[in-house]
């Protein structure tokens, strides 16, 4: 067999997914706060300030990755809850199900700096621009994935419940986006938009390369945490989970 | 064969509603309940009402729909029908299309009938009223569609709760955008037909796709 397909293969089983995990967590945390503290750095103190916005903008260092995460996580969790329930892989539902609440507190996070961004730029806190409803509407879907993934007895029933209505969010997500772009144009143009990458001077850009290599980092070890935690919990009883725990099975 | 299952899962049902007759006025209660508390805190005057009522009544309505999800398949899951659906020799989709219809008529429905009604409560202005018609005869069908995703989800909990308001409610957003934005579109002049074209697509989609993916959810979820 293939090698690549037969460590995918070991990689389901219980037993091995506990030792992959427990050996490349601790180094994707690693790596991913050295990353983030270069970018850190970068964006606090080597970049220089903002013409227009002055210090304020370095937040973006933040809300951006953050945002970018929210999105990401949320699709990457869609295609494992469509992995789980086409082939019906265990690993990949508790995969799944332990995407959500890293996604929810990334979306959380960019919710959070933009509203501090958004005080003395805009002048609100908040404001019912397309991007920001579709931010709280994804958080919505988080927080609503997580209470049935929790409300549901059976775990693999849970999973499988939750990962569906990721499926269907997936779908529904660009009709929600675009419906209310649609809604607000109705009354206005959008006057103030985040300025996108390709308006950013390079001598700004690199930290947020940093930034994002780091959150992504960051994200594989909370994942592979995570899901080690639930996966143990569901084994728990099996005789390497005892043996583990340093019982005798 | 189809036919026949639906006439008996009609039948079936409007027996059921007949004999507990004073449930199905359930939601247009709460809708009524919900519009008076909205008269009550905005102050009741005319002038302060009026612009804000059409939007007041689509969500009296959404959230009277919201408050019946619960009931679509419960019954169904309670006393064991809903493994016969899913053994019957019909596809499992079509039962749940007929159901989620026969759901809308009897709890959507009575909401649209009175909303004529409700609208003079909250000094709707007249010309608004076939808009808001329009656009709730399209939109509800597709509320009820999708809440039966949800509803099929949390079938086999207890008590589902807040749970289905917090899993439906995003999936509401479009609707309602485009409905109460139909309104809010002929209110300042605009043509509103491009919002109730689209809200009439949206049916025509969710009739399709819809009724499968609440099967493969109730077959999840009731396994």
């Amino acid at each position: 067999m293939n090698p690549v397909v037969r460590w995918f293969h070991q990689l389901g089983s219980p037993p091995y997914f506990d030792r992959f995990a427990a050996r490349w967590a601790p180094w994707a945390y690693l790596l991913g706060l050295l990353a983030m503290g270069v970018g850190l750095y970068g964006a606090l103190f080597a970049v220089p300030a903002d013409y227009q916005q002055g210090d304020s903008f370095r937040i973006l260092y933040i809300h951006v990755p953050s945002a970018w995460m929210s999105m990401a996580v949320f699709a990457l969790m869609a295609f494992y809850a469509a992995i789980a329930l086409v082939w019906r892989i265990k690993l990949c539902e508790i995969l799944a199900m332990a995407c959500a609440p890293s996604g929810a507190a990334f979306t959380l996070v960019t919710l959070a700096t933009g509203s501090i961004w958004g005080k003395p730029m805009w002048g609100t806190w908040w404001d019912w621009d397309p991007r920001l409803t579709t931010e709280l509407i994804v958080l919505l879907v988080y927080v609503g994935l997580m209470g049935l993934y929790a409300a549901i007895d059976d775990r693999r029933n849970a999973a499988r419940a939750a990962g569906f209505l990721a499926i269907v969010g997936v779908a529904l997500l660009p009709v929600i986006r675009w419906s209310v772009v649609w809604w607000n144009s109705l009354h206005q143009g959008q006057t103030i938009s985040l300025f996108g990458k390709s308006h950013m001077d390079p001598s700004m850009l690199w930290p947020l390369v940093w930034m994002i290599a780091g959150t992504k980092l960051w994200f594989v070890g909370s994942l592979l945490g995570r899901a080690r935690a639930d996966n143990l919990r569901r084994e728990t009883g099996k005789d390497w989970v005892t043996k583990l725990a340093g019982g005798t099975p | 064969m189809m036919r026949q299952a639906a006439a008996a899962l009609i039948a079936r049902d409007l027996r059921l509603l007949w004999a507990r007759r004073g449930d199905a006025l359930q939601p247009a209660l709460f809708a009524l309940l919900t519009v008076v508390l909205f008269a009550l805190g905005l102050g009741g005057d005319a002038k302060s009402l009026a612009p804000v009522a059409s939007a007041v009544l689509w969500l009296a309505v959404l959230l009277a729909g919201l408050l019946a999800l619960d009931s679509l398949f419960r019954g169904d899951a309670e006393d064991g029908s809903l493994e016969q659906w899913m053994l019957a020799p019909v596809p499992l989709w079509w039962l749940v299309l007929v159901r989620t219809l026969m759901h809308w008529a009897t709890t959507a429905l009575p909401v649209i009938v009175a909303v004529p009604l409700l609208g003079e409560l909250l000094h709707l202005p007249r010309a608004q009223l076939p808009v808001l018609m329009a656009s709730l005869l399209l939109g509800t069908p597709i509320l009820s569609l999708f809440g039966a995703v949800v509803a099929a989800l949390t079938v086999g909990m207890r008590r589902a709760g807040i749970l289905v308001a917090l899993l439906a409610l995003p999936l509401y957003v479009p609707v309602l955008v485009f409905g109460a934005g139909a309104v809010a579109a002929s209110a300042q002049g605009l043509d509103a037909d491009g919002a109730l074209l689209l809200l009439g697509a949206g049916l025509v989609i969710s009739l399709v796709l819809a009724p499968p993916t609440t099967a493969a959810a109730l077959r999840i979820a009731h396994n």
